[in-house]
């Protein structure tokens, strides 16, 4: 693992924010796409990107699909997450693209122009907003999963539960490992032992503080999750490959 | 000889001082090859140094020693060598380095490039005028409670601030931070070493002073884009951008950009 | 009132107090002055909070007898006074050990964080030397805090701080000390400092030596400013050798390796295995003071029992990686950065190494006024607490005590007394004169970094831990020689930022300080405390009842006295008589 850590290392600095770009791109082309011109169900699956179901209202335009009114909420949690906004700032605006004398002399902009996080991107400060919302659409997803081991209306174990399940799992440990959830239950407070139930409170900080460490790569692993779930989603959907049932 | 009492006077305190003969000291035959930049504030060059390589040698035993052999009035500032006091902060090849802490082996025989910190000031060879942070540093408020000490605190509340105390001082946060190093927003930001700073100060559990005002105007928290850089430098390991910025980052929110925060204060009418 | 105006060739600032050093007591010492809304100038050879303070690891020993309540300023008497070989000025160990305690409260106040207690209270740790578990601490950095928290402290004053500035001489009007000139290091500019009282708080002179836990800072600049003007030095043939400094890579050779390895239970093995510590003090162990502890080291090592690279073994594997990462962070991080060696899984070599200095300018216990009006002295470079062997912890707290005190009776000595700090502009210009010489010499002359190590090289080999009459007797005649060489001196370049320079100035402190050392190692003829002379068996009772008191005689040459100790007042002397019967 360290000698992976340090041949990355040892790549040009510019190999990073490229990689970054490439990787958001195709996840926004991709779900893009899937909202826009796939369907979302098929037997007891609903593509992570169609929770949860809502019907489309007749007076709104087609080009504007169901799941559009839900993904936003996802989707803003991620644009808005801290460690996303490092990963784009750096990518997207190479506002530094990295950290060495050579790659920060070629920030684009004007020494006088930048503004950080005090102009249009004050924005990100709704993360918390985004995080509550983020978490009723866990449960339902959480819904979906049990859904999965209940095919035909008796419990099952198929490869695709299996997968819906790790999906939903790396979904909430991202979600949990948020560093405004961290402020939310404990980073506010600056004495546990002078509230009531303060202990409690501690122990959850110190617990979304140990995810906290590991939140870029939760924020990776839930990405790719999302959409290989939904890639397995489709082939099945397709009849490409079996859905095999491991239990039932 | 062999007994510590008397039996050879004059003879005795030498041998036990080198245990190992000094002029085979951890040589190895090997030559360390240094460019070391060379000027002032009106600009200067790079310039080429060896010296024999010795075992363990930080980059800084290898420019004291260019100092003490080669060029005497090589300026570099030192204290400690030990990376406690975080005076010997400059960059090699590019980086924010502690020179006390920083082999010569890591750059595996290549080439070894030591320049002063960039985003303040050039003295004169590997210094900096880093007096700036002292005049932001002036700037924050105080530590500051209306209970006596000694006071009734409980690891559980104090834990989290061991990590932010830690600080050294090297300033590297400050030089690779890009809002300072880039944007020179010195007057308006105070950089990651002041947010350290803030944090612990914001979190104690016995500081009653409230520095969210100045954290978002007067030391220009939003300046910050959470890039991290000062981060990944820290040579204490202290992680600025997770542990004292973005909780400083959420306590703002909370009193500038939270509506529902807001709303509660307008009903509750404070 | 501080008034700047510029003068051919030099500045000129005035405050009411001039403090020479940034460590612990210089910034305590200013605090104290600023309080009284006197006008306070801070003189610093570094940058603010580099100071050697940062170095002191293991933690500051107060009485407040939060984890053993027994403990109690009187026992924290009686264990200086017992390492110290009752040596120790009496009267400033009472007021130490009965100030230290409030000294750390006021550093919570102002927002120090030590380790708690489950009780909520300040934690302490057992350190070599105190009975009871007395040393407040954080992790292994509690001079980090220390220094942190009094910068900051200072920083929300007046007080005006000149980094990166050396004081070259103390100026003098009748009889009293009312300034100093000093240079900027950065640019060379000359700074004449005019101050009613001039507070010395420069620290120690460790780099007199070579295996050195010190900074390059520890010249000793205070002690000969102080001895030039005229003030009695104390106990200087007392140099602390810490027992454990590192020992491999070369580098790192004499880095200090804390105490509080030992008070978390390090055990020290030959490289036979043995505990050895058992043969040297038995019932300490590797507690023991460490004059002893740093003894024992050197002689297993001296008798072929050493490690690889000529130390000893010291273990503190039984910790564990997580006790040392909470325990002793910055040691783990220390030798595995340094040494590649990882401290939870084997042992660390260490031997003994410079690191403090006992003796200094003699001061007053109440104001810490020294024997020449105007000038106050605190800290290490300060005499007289400590006595012949300093004991752990109590270099941190003695900062607090007497720097508090040394600003506190700078500014009584102002409000009492009207003079004028102003002297005759020729006295001026003649020390920048004689502060230039080294850069004007157009010749090819002596390197500062050749004399600075050969005379490094002369008291490690005749100065050191173990001593004898004849080979003292020539590392003088060596130093004395060193001393001829100081007026070849040259340095190339310019005054901008220049090290070669710089250390033009520093090798005259050190070759002074050198000659004293030896000069009343020379006088101190037995083994007490840090001076062990092998060429005599044993303490002698009635060197055992005076100090060595050095002052500049009238030819400008080194004068020793033999002054006695006063008898303690009947308070003190009972304390000590109930724990010998004790004991």
């Amino acid at each position: 693992m360290s000698s992976i850590a340090a041949a990355w290392r040892r790549l040009p600095w510019w190999v990073e924010p490229v990689s970054v770009v490439i990787v958001l791109s195709v996840f926004g082309l991709y779900s893009f796409a899937i909202v826009s011109f796939l369907p979302g169900e098929y037997k007891e699956y609903l593509s992570p990107f169609y929770s949860p179901p809502i019907p489309h209202p007749d007076w709104m335009p087609d080009f504007i699909t169901a799941p559009m009114f839900i993904i936003w909420m996802p989707l803003g949690f991620r644009a808005t997450c801290y460690y996303y906004r490092k990963a784009y700032y750096r990518a997207f605006f190479w506002d530094p693209p990295a950290c060495q004398a050579g790659a920060q002399e070629r920030e684009p902009r004007k020494a006088e122009n930048y503004r950080g996080e005090r102009a249009v991107f004050v924005l990100n400060n709704v993360h918390r907003y985004f995080l509550y919302a983020s978490f009723v659409v866990l449960a339902f997803l959480w819904y979906d999963t049990v859904l999965t081991f209940f095919p035909g209306g008796s419990f099952g174990v198929k490869v695709g539960s299996i997968i819906w399940l790790a999906n939903v799992v790396l979904l909430s440990t991202y979600s949990l490992s948020c560093h405004s959830l961290r402020h939310i239950i404990g980073g506010n407070k600056d004495c546990y032992t002078c509230v009531r139930g303060g202990n409690t409170r501690r122990k959850l900080y110190n617990g979304v503080s140990r995810l906290n460490l590991q939140h870029p790569q939760w924020a990776w692993f839930s990405l790719f999750s999302v959409l290989l779930t939904d890639i397995y989603f489709r082939l099945i959907q397709a009849g490409v490959i079996p859905d095999l049932t491991i239990l039932g | 000889m062999s007994e510590g009492n008397g039996n050879n006077p004059g003879g005795v305190t030498s041998k036990a001082h080198s245990p190992v003969p000094d002029e085979d000291l951890g040589k190895s035959g090997k030559m360390a090859k240094l460019k070391i930049f060379r000027g002032d504030a009106e600009g200067g060059e790079e310039i080429g140094y060896e010296i024999p390589l010795v075992e363990g040698m930080v980059v800084l035993d290898a420019v004291l020693a260019i100092q003490a052999q080669q060029a005497p009035d090589l300026a570099v500032r030192w204290n400690c060598k030990a990376a406690h006091c975080g005076s010997c902060s400059a960059e090699i090849n590019g980086r924010p380095k502690l020179l006390c802490k920083t082999r010569v082996e890591e750059y595996d025989g290549g080439e070894i490039h030591v320049g002063p910190m960039r985003a303040f000031p050039v003295i004169k060879d590997l210094v900096s005028d880093v007096s700036w942070n002292y005049e932001v540093s002036k700037g924050i408020k105080p530590f500051q409670s209306s209970e006596q000490a000694p006071f009734t605190m409980y690891e559980e509340d104090v834990e989290r601030l061991y990590e932010p105390k830690k600080c050294i001082e090297c300033f590297m946060c400050q030089d690779v931070c890009h809002v300072l190093r880039t944007h020179h927003k010195h007057p308006e930001f105070a950089g990651p070493r002041f947010f350290v700073r803030n944090q612990w100060l914001e979190m104690h559990p016995m500081d009653e002073a409230d520095r969210l005002a100045d954290l978002k105007e007067d030391n220009g928290l939003g300046f910050c884009n959470i890039t991290k850089c000062c981060t990944e430098v820290c040579p204490v390991d202290i992680h600025i951008t997770d542990n004292s910025i973005i909780p400083l980052k959420e306590r703002v929110a909370d009193e500038y950009y939270d509506p529902a925060k807001w709303l509660m204060r307008k009903i509750r009418g404070s | 009132m501080q008034r700047d105006g510029h003068r051919e060739g030099y500045e000129t600032r005035e405050h009411d107090v001039l403090i020479i050093g940034a460590g612990g007591a210089g910034l305590r010492a200013a605090v104290a002055a600023a309080e009284h809304g006197l006008s306070v100038g801070i003189v610093t050879k570094s940058l603010l909070g580099k100071a050697h303070t940062v170095m002191a690891e293991g933690g500051i020993a107060a009485s407040v007898g939060n984890v053993d309540p027994d403990d109690s300023w009187r026992q924290h008497f009686i264990d200086t006074m017992r390492s110290g070989k009752f040596l120790n000025d009496w009267k400033m160990v009472e007021t130490f050990t009965k100030e230290a305690p409030d000294r750390v409260y006021e550093l919570e106040q102002w927002g120090a964080l030590f380790n708690r207690t489950p009780e909520g209270k300040i934690s302490q740790r057992p350190f070599g030397g105190h009975t009871y578990r007395r040393l407040c601490h954080v992790g292994d950095r509690t001079g980090l805090e220390l220094i942190r928290t009094m910068q900051e402290k200072v920083l929300a004053t007046d007080a005006k701080v000149y980094m990166e500035t050396t004081v070259t001489r103390l100026f003098k009007k009748e009889g009293r000390v009312v300034g100093a000139l000093a240079y900027t290091r950065e640019n060379g500019k000359f700074v004449h400092f005019k101050a009613k009282a001039v507070v010395m708080a420069t620290g120690g002179w460790g780099r007199i030596f070579k295996v050195t836990s010190n900074s390059w800072e520890g010249t000793g600049d205070g002690v000969v400013l102080g001895y030039d003007a005229g003030a009695e030095l104390v106990d200087m043939e007392m140099m602390q050798f810490h027992p454990t400094g590192m020992v491999w890579p070369p580098g790192v050779r004499g880095l200090l390796v804390t105490e509080g390895v030992r008070g978390e239970g390090g055990l020290l093995r030959n490289s036979e295995g043995q505990r050895y510590m058992e043969n040297y003090d038995p019932e300490k162990m590797e507690l023991s003071t460490r004059d002893v502890v740093a003894r024992a080291n050197y002689t297993e090592v001296q008798e072929g029992r050493g490690s690889e690279h000529g130390g000893v073994y010291l273990d503190i594997t039984h910790l564990g990686y997580d006790g040392i990462m909470k325990k002793l962070p910055t040691m783990y991080e220390q030798f595995l950065k340094l040494a590649d060696i990882d401290i939870s899984s084997e042992p660390m070599e260490v031997f003994p190494t410079v690191h403090y200095t006992m003796g200094g300018i003699k001061i007053d216990p109440e104001s810490a006024a020294s024997s020449v009006p105007g000038l106050f002295a605190a800290g290490e470079v300060a005499g007289g607490l400590h006595g012949a062997n300093r004991l752990g912890g109590n270099s941190l707290s003695d900062l607090l005590v007497f720097g508090r005190r040394a600003g506190e009776g700078a500014a009584a000595y102002i409000e009492e007394s009207v003079h004028s700090a102003e002297i005759d502009e020729g006295e001026v210009l003649h020390e920048i004169g004689r502060v230039l010489e080294p850069l004007e010499k157009k010749e090819e002359g002596e390197s500062p970094y050749l004399i600075q190590q050969e005379l490094q090289e002369v008291m490690m080999e005749h100065a050191n831990l173990m001593r004898d009459g004849d080979s003292l007797k020539e590392g003088l005649g060596k130093i004395l020689a060193l001393k001829d060489r100081l007026p070849q001196i040259s340095v190339p370049g310019s005054r901008l930022f220049n090290p070669g320079w710089h250390t033009a100035q520093d090798v005259r402190y050190l070759v002074q300080i050198s000659e004293i050392i030896i000069r009343t190692a020379l006088e101190r003829k037995e083994r007490r405390g840090a001076q062990w002379r092998l060429d005599f068996d044993g303490p002698d009772e009635e060197l055992g009842k005076i100090n060595f008191i050095v002052t500049k005689d009238g030819q400008g040459e080194v004068g020793i006295e033999r002054r006695e100790i006063p008898p303690m007042p009947e308070h003190l002397a009972s304390l000590v008589e109930e724990a010998k019967a004790k004991a």
